[in-house]
């Protein structure tokens, strides 16, 4: 009945010094995660991540792969000396992950606040670049939000959605595959070319969608899969799941952010409950979502399990529906204005598409980039295979403002915007104030020297006068926020004070 | 839940379900304008100006490793 739930953005970077592309992306993603750190005074060292509760072969289904049988780059709890990986004070985790810098958002309750952070993660990628390029001798280091390089590699950006247990993974799977199959002609980012590495010519409604090769799975890195097992909820386990989606884009405009995480919670809420009782399963997902993803003119069809044929539009109109009969059946929502602002978007983007998909220009990522390359197709006579075009759709995602050409048509206002600048930057400093994130990052915040370490769900202290350290647990994500111990973090002098004040019983 | 099984979904737009969508998209190199909003030109002349230079140089050095 409502859109909100405890959810994060995380967003895995590109990364290239530009004429080198040689150079060492796990160096140079280290060092754009340290310099930042640095400059904020932050410790950053292979021991400030706390991997204790860390489960990454833990899988959804119910089992777990044995370790010596895993790939290693399924392995992302090992420790390495020479990466960097930091909690900042806005509750985010900053750190390396493969060979890319990530940026994984604090819990936020809200989708607005999920697009607050995820933007303050790219404010956070810019200062880095910009404090890399003030270092005397060093190559400039520049970061691209997107997902693909256009040579047979993917990076990605995942969504987490936090679930009751007791949601039969079966369900999730059934009425989630048809969903995110189609999802993208709404926040799809757009892709110039065909096939994983852009050997065919032409533009595709997702970055992601050639990398998606099984419906369900584990890995994230190869076979990826439409629906992501790994079960590792950072949390209390017997009372939740983190569902793992992988199979999102890195977004830039607001609206398509918004509803990405926005319909998605949704979906999620109408599955708990029992609400989805239809069975839209689509046959062959994979290969309809590669054929969605490369229809922009949004014709293609898909096959559903009972034979009916209909477009990706049509699929998103009937979650549409059924989340609009489940939320006027059912009166408790906490927050009536958050679910409404998703619900009107998420109607008028589908009216929009119906109509004409180029009035999206401006809502939606791969509807406004398809405008600027059909823009310079027709001035310029450009063919799809022309290496302007490529270029264009990489120097989209630039997080600099004078070269990113989305910054350029956002200062131009030509795109709608949800999230005030100010907004944004005080983001970047500050947690939100609704989950446990308030306690993480206002503890780095306040007691930087004595966090030995921190993460999703443990704060570790280096007490003073105490030979061992202190750790505290953070398993109930509701808990922790401003309101519970806003007060307590204010006013406890040091450490010492705070673990003291965490111990008494509340009154 | 009744209502659901419904094969067209019931739009709520002011147009015809069945009206033309989007222009398809042109054969290579024919690129069509319609659509496109009347002031393209003017953004297409400011992104001239910091578009990287050698755009087949700028395309082959972004090389990424596989991530997630």
């Amino acid at each position: 009945m409502t859109v909100r739930r405890i959810m994060g953005l995380e967003t895995e970077y590109g990364i290239s010094v530009p004429g080198d592309p040689l150079a060492n992306p796990m160096f140079l993603s280290g060092q754009v995660v340290s310099v930042y750190a640095a400059a904020h005074g932050i410790r950053s060292n292979q021991s400030s991540w706390d991997y204790a509760f860390e489960d990454p072969l833990r899988d959804a289904r119910g089992w777990q792969i044995d370790r010596q049988s895993a790939d290693p780059s399924q392995l992302t709890d090992l420790d390495d000396p020479s990466l960097a990986n930091v909690v900042l004070p806005n509750g985010a985790r900053y750190y390396v992950d493969h060979a890319h810098p990530e940026y994984s958002s604090p819990e936020v309750t809200l989708p607005r606040d999920a697009v607050r952070w995820d933007r303050a993660g790219d404010a956070i990628a810019l200062e880095s670049v910009r404090l890399l390029a003030e270092r005397p001798g060093q190559a400039p280091v520049n970061l691209y939000k997107n997902n693909a390089d256009g040579k047979g590699q993917s990076y990605g950006t995942h969504e987490n959605y936090l679930m009751p247990r007791r949601t039969p993974f079966p369900d999730i799977i059934r009425h989630l595959i048809p969903f995110f199959v189609t999802r993208q002609v709404v926040c799809g980012a757009g892709r110039v070319g065909l096939g994983v590495d852009s050997r065919g010519a032409g533009f595709q409604v997702s970055q992601r969608a050639d990398f998606f090769e099984t419906e369900v799975g584990l890995e994230t890195t190869l076979k990826r899969p439409i629906i992501n097992t790994r079960d590792e909820p950072h949390a209390v386990a017997d009372r939740y799941r983190r569902l793992h989606v992988i199979i999102g884009d890195a977004n830039h405009l607001d609206v398509a952010s918004l509803l990405k995480v926005g319909t998605t919670s949704l979906v999620l809420g109408m599955i708990e409950d029992g609400h989805l009782r239809g069975d839209w399963s689509i046959r062959r997902p994979v290969a309809a979502l590669q054929a969605v993803s490369h229809d922009p003119t949004l014709s293609a069809h898909v096959e559903l399990a009972d034979g009916r044929t209909m477009t990706a539009l049509d699929v998103q109109w009937m979650y549409l529906e059924a989340a609009r009969s489940w939320l006027d059946a059912r009166g408790d929502d906490p927050e009536p204005e958050a679910t409404a602002e998703v619900m009107e978007l998420w109607e008028d983007v589908l009216g929009r598409l119906g109509r004409d998909v180029m009035t999206c220009s401006g809502l939606l990522d791969w509807v406004t980039k398809l405008e600027l390359l059909e823009g310079y197709r027709s001035r310029d006579g450009l063919a799809w295979d022309d290496h302007r075009l490529a270029a264009i759709d990489i120097q989209w995602a630039d997080v600099r403002p004078e070269k990113g050409l989305v910054h350029r048509l956002r200062d131009r206002g030509r795109t709608r915007d949800l999230i005030d600048p100010e907004a944004i930057r005080e983001a970047r400093e500050t947690p939100p104030e609704d989950t446990r994130a308030w306690f993480r990052g206002t503890c780095v915040k306040r007691f930087s020297g004595q966090v030995f370490s921190a993460s999703w769900d443990s704060v570790v202290f280096d007490v003073p006068g105490r030979t061992s350290l202190q750790r505290v647990p953070i398993l109930e994500p509701e808990r922790g926020t401003r309101a519970q111990v806003g007060s307590l973090l204010e006013e406890s002098e040091d450490v010492v004070a705070l673990l003291h004040g965490l111990a008494t019983p509340e009154d | 839940m009744p209502g659901q099984e419904h094969a067209k979904p019931q739009r709520r737009d002011e147009e015809p379900p069945e009206a033309p969508e989007a222009p398809p998209a042109p054969p290579a190199g024919a690129a069509v304008k319609e659509g496109l909003s009347d002031d393209i030109d003017s953004v297409l002349d400011e992104i001239d100006g910091v578009l990287e230079a050698n755009a087949e140089e700028f395309v082959r050095g972004f090389v990424q490793k596989g991530g997630q």
